[in-house]
C-alpha cells in the first residue's frame, strides 16, 4: 500500500487504487445518497458525498454489479476508518444530531496517518453507526412476510415458489409496499453472497434455512399429505424469520444484493447453492480445509475478552443443544398424546352408543366430544411448542455457527498477518545474506520484496485490528438481539399454554352439568 | 422394594367403592399391605358381629393367589351360577416399573444429580401408585363379596377372612393355568354352539336385549379402556419430559451473565411445576377413568358369563324336555326323565330370576361409578387446569415487568 494515498477526488490516486477505490466510491456513493435521501438518516451525509465521489454519478440504481473486488475493497475502506477509531469513535457517537461540516472528520483524521483519508467510508461508518442507534431505538421500519407457497412445475424440476412482501417507509426503496415471488434457492444465493461479503471481515450473517433433500423431493413428487403441507410450512416460517433477521441487521440492510433480492422482480438463478453442484462440493472441501487448519492455528490471544467471549458462546451452544432435544421430544410426545386423544374420543362415542341407560349414555357422547376438541388443542399447542419453542432454538444454534464462524475469520486474519511478519523476517535475511554476498541487482530485488512485505505486514494489522473490532461491535449487537428475541418469543409461548389451559377449562365445565345430569 | 400402605377409607385412590347397603354387620378392609421381592402381602381385616365368626374384629395375611382360589372357588360353585360373581383382582405388576427403576439406576451419565433425582422421585411415585391401585383392588372384590347377601355367606369366604394359617394355595402351575385357558375357549365354543341350537328360543325379551348388549357393550368397554391407558401414557411422558427442559433452562439461566438469567430461572421453575401438575392429570385420568373402564370391563365379563351359565341352563332345560319327550314315546324311565327335566327347569327358572336381579344392580351400579367418577375426573381437570393457568400468568407478570 502506498503511503500516500490521496483522496479521490483529487485525482491523483495510483491507477489501479483509484479504480478500486472508484468502485468503492461508486458503492459508497450509492449507499450514501440514498441515505441522504432517506428521511430517517442524518443531513450532513449529503454533503461529503457530493465532494467525495469521483464521477459525481449521484445516487446509483441499487443494481450495483458486485465481484470479488469487493472483498478487499472492504478491507481498504475500513482500514481508513480503523486508523481513527478510538479517536473518532466517541466524538461520533455522542453527537446525535450529526450537524458535522464534511471538514471536521478530515481535519481529525489527518494527523494520525500520513495520507489524506477518503471521507467516504467515514461517512459510511458514521452513517452506519448513526442507522445504528436508530436501530437501538427500533426505528427500523421494515416488515418482511414470506406467504403463499405454490408448487410450480412438476416431477423432479418442480419447486415451491414464495411470496416475499416487504412492507416499508424506508426510502432507499422505490416503494412502500411490494412484493416479489423467490425461490429457496434463491434465499440461499441471496446468504452466499452475503457470506461472502460480510463473514470474514467480522459480521454475523444469518444463516439460511437448511437444505432437505428428503423433504422437498416429497413435496416434489407432490404428495399431498400432511407431512409435506408441514414440511413447506416449516420452510415458509424459517424463510420468514431469516429474511427478518437480516435486515434487521443494519450494515446488511445496506446490502445492494438484499435489495435486489426484494425488489427485482426477475433474479439471475442461484445455481451454485445446489449440494451437488461442482460449486457445492468445492463448499465442502473449503469446509473440511477450514476444519483442520483451525485446529493448526496457534493463536496468541492477546485479548482476553474474546477468549471468554468464544468459551461462552461454547458454553451456549452446547446448553442450547440440549435444550432443543428436549423440546423436540416433548413436541413429540404432545402430538402423540394428541393422536391417542382422538382415538380415546372415538372409542367413547361408540361406548356410549352402546349404553343402554339413556342419560350415562348421552354424558359419554358429550365426553367423546369433550375430548375430541382438546386433541385438537393438543395439536395446536404442539404447533405452538415447535414453532415457537423448538424453532427458536434452532435458529440460535445455527447463528451460534455464524459467530463462531466469524471468530474463525478472526483467527485466520491473524495467521494471515503472522506469516506476512515471518515472510518478512525471511525478506529481511535475504537481503542481509544479498548485502553480504555482494550482489546489487539481487538487493534491489530483495529490497523491493521488503517494501512489500511491510506493507502487506501493516495492513494484515490493520486488518485483523479491524475484524477484532467489527466482532467486538456484532458480539454486543447479536448479544442484544438474542435477548429481545428470547423475551418475546418466551413471552409468546408462555401465553399460548395459558391459552390452552384456558380451553382446556371452558371445555371441562362445560361437561361438568352434564356428568351431574346423570341420574 | 419395600413399600407399606396404611388405608384409610378417605385415602381410597379406588374408582370403585362398594355400598355397603348400611349393613355394618360385615366388614372388611385391608388395613395394611407390604411389598416384598415377588409377592404382596395384604393384611386383610374383619370387623363383624355375626355368630358365625369366633371373635368381632380379627385379621389374616393373604396374598394374591389366595384371592384367586376363592374367586375360582365361587365360579365353581353350582349354587352361584344365576349371579354376578365379582371379578377377580388383577396380579401385581410391578414389572414394568421395576425395569424402569433398574434403567434409571443403571445410569444415563448425561443427566444431571438434580435430574436423576426427579426422574427417580417419579418412578417411585409411580411404584407407589401402582402399589395403591392393586391394594385397592384387592379390597373391592371382598368388600363386593361381603355386601352381597348371598355370597357373603360363603363357607370358604369365612375361612378365608378367619383362618389364621396360610391356605395352602399355590399359584396355578403351568397345567392349571393351560387348563384354565382351554376352558375359556370350550366354554366360548359352548356358547356358540347353543345359540345355533335349533329350537333354542330365547323366551325373555329382557335376556335377548341383555345379551347383545352386554356382547358389544363389553367389547367396546375394553377398547376405550386401552385408549383410555394409552392417552394416561401420552401425558405421563408429556410430564416426564419436564424434567430435562427444567433442568436445561435452569443450566442455562445460571450461566447467562445478562438479562436472560432471570428470564430462564424463572421459567426452569415453571417448567418444574407444570410438570408435576401434569404428572396429577396423568395420574387422575388414570384413577378416574382407565380403573373405572377396566373395572367395568371385568364386570362386564362376569355379567356375560352369568348369562352363560344361564344359557347353559336353558340349554339343559330344553334337552330334558327332548328327552322326556322321547321317554314318553318309548314309555321307558319315564319318572326319571320327569324329574330331570323338572330339575333343570327349576334351575333355569331360578338361574332367571337371580340373573334379572343382578343384571339391574350390574346396571345401577355401572351407572353411579360412571357418575360419580366422571364428575370427580372434570373436577379434578378443573382444578389442574386453574392451578396452570394461575401458575403461568404469574410467571408471565414477572418476566414482562423485567427489564
Amino acid at each position: 500500500m502506498a503511503a500516500e494515498r490521496e483522496p479521490p477526488p483529487l485525482g491523483d490516486a495510483k491507477p489501479t487504487d483509484f479504480e478500486e477505490l472508484e468502485d468503492g466510491e461508486d458503492l459508497f456513493t450509492s449507499t450514501v445518497s440514498t441515505l441522504e435521501s432517506s428521511p430517517s438518516s442524518p443531513e450532513p451525509a449529503s454533503l461529503p458525498a457530493e465532494d467525495v465521489s469521483p464521477n459525481s454519478n449521484g445516487p446509483k440504481p441499487a443494481e450495483v454489479v458486485l465481484d470479488d473486488d469487493r472483498e478487499d475493497l472492504f478491507a481498504e475502506a475500513t482500514e481508513e476508518v480503523s486508523l481513527d477509531s478510538p479517536e473518532r469513535e466517541p466524538i461520533l457517537s455522542s453527537e446525535p444530531s450529526p450537524a458535522v461540516t464534511p471538514v471536521t472528520p478530515t481535519t481529525l483524521i489527518a494527523p494520525r496517518i500520513e495520507s489524506k483519508s477518503m471521507s467516504a467510508p467515514v461517512i459510511f461508518d458514521r452513517s452506519r453507526e448513526e442507522i445504528e442507534e436508530e436501530a437501538n431505538g427500533d426505528v427500523f421500519d421494515i416488515e418482511i412476510g414470506v406467504s403463499d407457497p405454490e408448487k410450480v412445475g412438476d416431477g423432479m424440476n418442480a419447486y415451491m415458489a414464495y411470496r416475499v412482501t416487504t412492507k416499508t417507509s424506508l426510502s432507499m426503496f422505490s416503494k412502500s409496499e411490494f412484493s416479489v415471488k423467490r425461490r429457496f434457492s434463491d434465499f440461499l444465493g441471496l446468504h452466499s453472497k452475503l457470506a461472502s461479503k460480510y463473514l470474514h471481515v467480522g459480521y454475523i450473517v444469518p444463516p439460511a434455512p437448511e437444505k432437505s433433500i428428503v423433504g422437498m423431493t416429497k413435496v416434489k413428487v407432490g404428495k399431498e399429505d400432511s407431512s409435506s403441507t408441514e414440511f413447506v410450512e416449516k420452510r415458509r416460517a424459517a424463510l420468514e424469520r431469516y429474511l427478518q433477521r437480516t435486515v434487521k441487521h443494519p450494515t446488511l440492510l445496506q446490502d445492494p444484493d438484499l435489495r435486489q433480492f426484494l425488489e427485482s422482480s426477475e433474479l439471475p438463478r442461484a445455481v451454485n447453492t445446489q449440494a451437488l453442484s461442482g460449486a457445492g462440493i468445492l463448499r465442502m472441501v473449503n469446509k473440511a480445509a477450514d476444519a483442520v487448519n483451525k485446529m493448526t492455528i496457534k493463536m496468541n490471544e492477546s485479548d482476553a475478552w474474546f477468549e471468554e467471549k468464544q468459551q461462552q458462546f461454547e458454553n451456549l451452544d452446547q446448553q442450547l443443544r440440549k435444550l432443543h432435544a428436549s423440546v423436540e421430544a416433548l413436541v413429540c410426545h404432545r402430538k402423540e398424546l394428541s393422536a391417542n386423544t382422538a382415538a380415546f374420543a372415538k372409542s367413547a362415542a361408540m361406548l356410549g352408543n352402546s349404553e343402554d341407560h339413556t342419560a350415562l349414555s348421552r354424558a359419554l357422547s358429550q365426553l367423546a366430544e369433550v375430548e375430541e376438541k382438546i386433541d385438537q388443542l393438543h395439536q395446536e399447542q404442539a404447533f405452538a411448542d415447535f414453532y415457537m419453542f423448538s424453532e427458536l432454538l434452532s435458529d440460535y444454534i445455527r447463528l451460534i455457527a455464524a459467530v463462531k464462524g466469524v471468530f474463525d475469520h478472526r483467527m485466520k486474519c491473524w495467521q494471515k498477518w503472522e506469516d506476512a511478519q515471518i515472510t518478512l523476517l525471511k525478506k529481511r535475511e535475504t537481503e542481509a545474506k544479498m548485502m553480504v554476498a555482494n550482489k546489487p541487482d539481487k538487493i534491489q530485488q530483495a529490497k523491493n520484496e521488503i517494501r512489500e512485505w511491510e506493507a502487506k505486514v501493516q495492513q494484515g494489522e490493520r486488518d485483523f485490528e479491524q475484524i477484532s473490532k467489527t466482532i467486538r461491535k456484532e458480539v454486543g449487537r447479536f448479544e442484544k438481539e438474542r435477548v429481545k428475541d428470547f423475551k418475546t418469543v418466551i413471552i409468546k409461548y408462555l401465553e399460548s399454554l395459558v391459552q390452552t389451559q384456558q380451553q382446556l377449562i371452558k371445555y371441562w365445565e362445560a361437561f361438568l352439568p352434564e356428568a351431574k345430569a346423570i341420574a | 422394594m419395600e413399600g407399606r400402605q396404611e388405608t384409610g377409607k378417605e385415602s381410597k385412590p379406588s374408582s370403585v367403592s362398594v355400598d355397603l347397603q348400611g349393613d355394618s354387620s360385615l366388614q372388611v378392609e385391608i388395613s395394611d399391605a407390604v411389598s416384598e421381592r415377588d409377592k404382596v402381602k395384604f393384611t386383610v381385616q374383619t370387623k363383624s358381629c355375626l355368630p358365625h365368626f369366633a371373635q368381632t374384629e380379627f385379621s389374616v395375611v393373604r396374598q394374591h393367589e389366595e384371592f384367586i382360589w376363592l374367586h375360582d372357588a365361587y365360579v365353581e360353585n353350582e349354587e352361584y351360577a344365576g349371579l354376578i360373581i365379582p371379578p377377580a383382582p388383577p396380579r401385581p405388576d410391578f414389572e414394568a416399573s421395576r425395569e424402569k427403576l433398574q434403567k434409571l439406576g443403571e445410569g444415563d451419565s448425561s443427566i444431571t444429580r438434580e435430574e436423576f433425582a426427579k426422574m427417580k422421585q417419579e418412578l417411585e411415585a409411580e411404584y407407589l401408585a401402582i402399589f395403591k391401585k392393586t391394594v385397592a383392588m384387592h379390597e373391592v372384590f371382598l368388600q363386593r363379596l361381603a355386601a352381597h347377601p348371598t355370597l357373603r355367606r360363603d363357607h370358604n369366604f369365612f375361612v378365608f377372612l378367619e383362618y389364621g394359617q396360610d391356605l395352602s394355595v399355590r399359584g396355578k402351575n403351568r397345567k392349571e393355568l393351560l387348563g384354565g385357558f382351554l376352558r375359556n375357549i370350550v366354554k366360548s365354543a359352548d356358547e356358540a354352539l347353543i345359540t345355533s341350537m335349533s329350537g333354542l328360543k330365547e323366551v325373555d325379551d329382557f335376556f335377548e336385549h341383555e345379551r347383545t348388549f352386554l356382547l358389544e357393550y363389553h367389547t367396546r368397554i375394553r377398547d376405550a379402556c386401552l385408549r383410555a391407558d394409552r392417552v394416561m401414557h401420552s401425558h405421563k411422558c408429556l410430564a416426564d419430559d419436564y424434567i430435562p427442559i427444567s433442568a436445561a433452562l435452569n443450566s442455562l439461566g445460571t450461566q447467562e451473565v445478562n438479562q436472560l438469567k432471570t428470564s430462564f430461572l424463572k421459567l426452569a421453575e415453571l417448567f418444574e411445576r407444570l410438570r408435576k401438575l401434569e404428572g396429577r392429570v396423568a395420574s387422575d385420568e388414570d384413577l378416574k377413568l382407565s380403573d373405572m373402564l377396566r373395572y367395568y370391563m371385568r364386570d362386564s365379563q362376569a355379567a356375560k358369563d352369568l348369562l352363560y351359565r344361564r344359557l347353559r341352563a336353558l340349554a339343559d332345560y330344553e334337552n330334558a324336555n327332548k328327552a322326556l319327550d322321547k321317554a314318553r314315546t318309548r314309555n321307558r324311565e319315564v319318572q326319571t326323565a320327569e324329574s330331570h327335566q323338572q330339575q333343570c327347569c327349576q334351575r333355569f327358572e331360578r338361574l332367571s330370576d337371580s340373573a334379572k336381579q343382578e343384571l339391574m344392580d350390574f346396571k345401577s351400579r355401572r351407572v353411579s361409578s360412571f357418575r360419580k367418577n366422571l364428575i370427580e375426573l372434570a373436577e379434578l381437570e378443573l382444578k389442574h387446569a386453574k392451578a396452570s393457568t394461575l401458575l403461568l400468568r404469574n410467571t408471565l407478570v414477572v418476566l414482562k415487568g423485567e427489564p
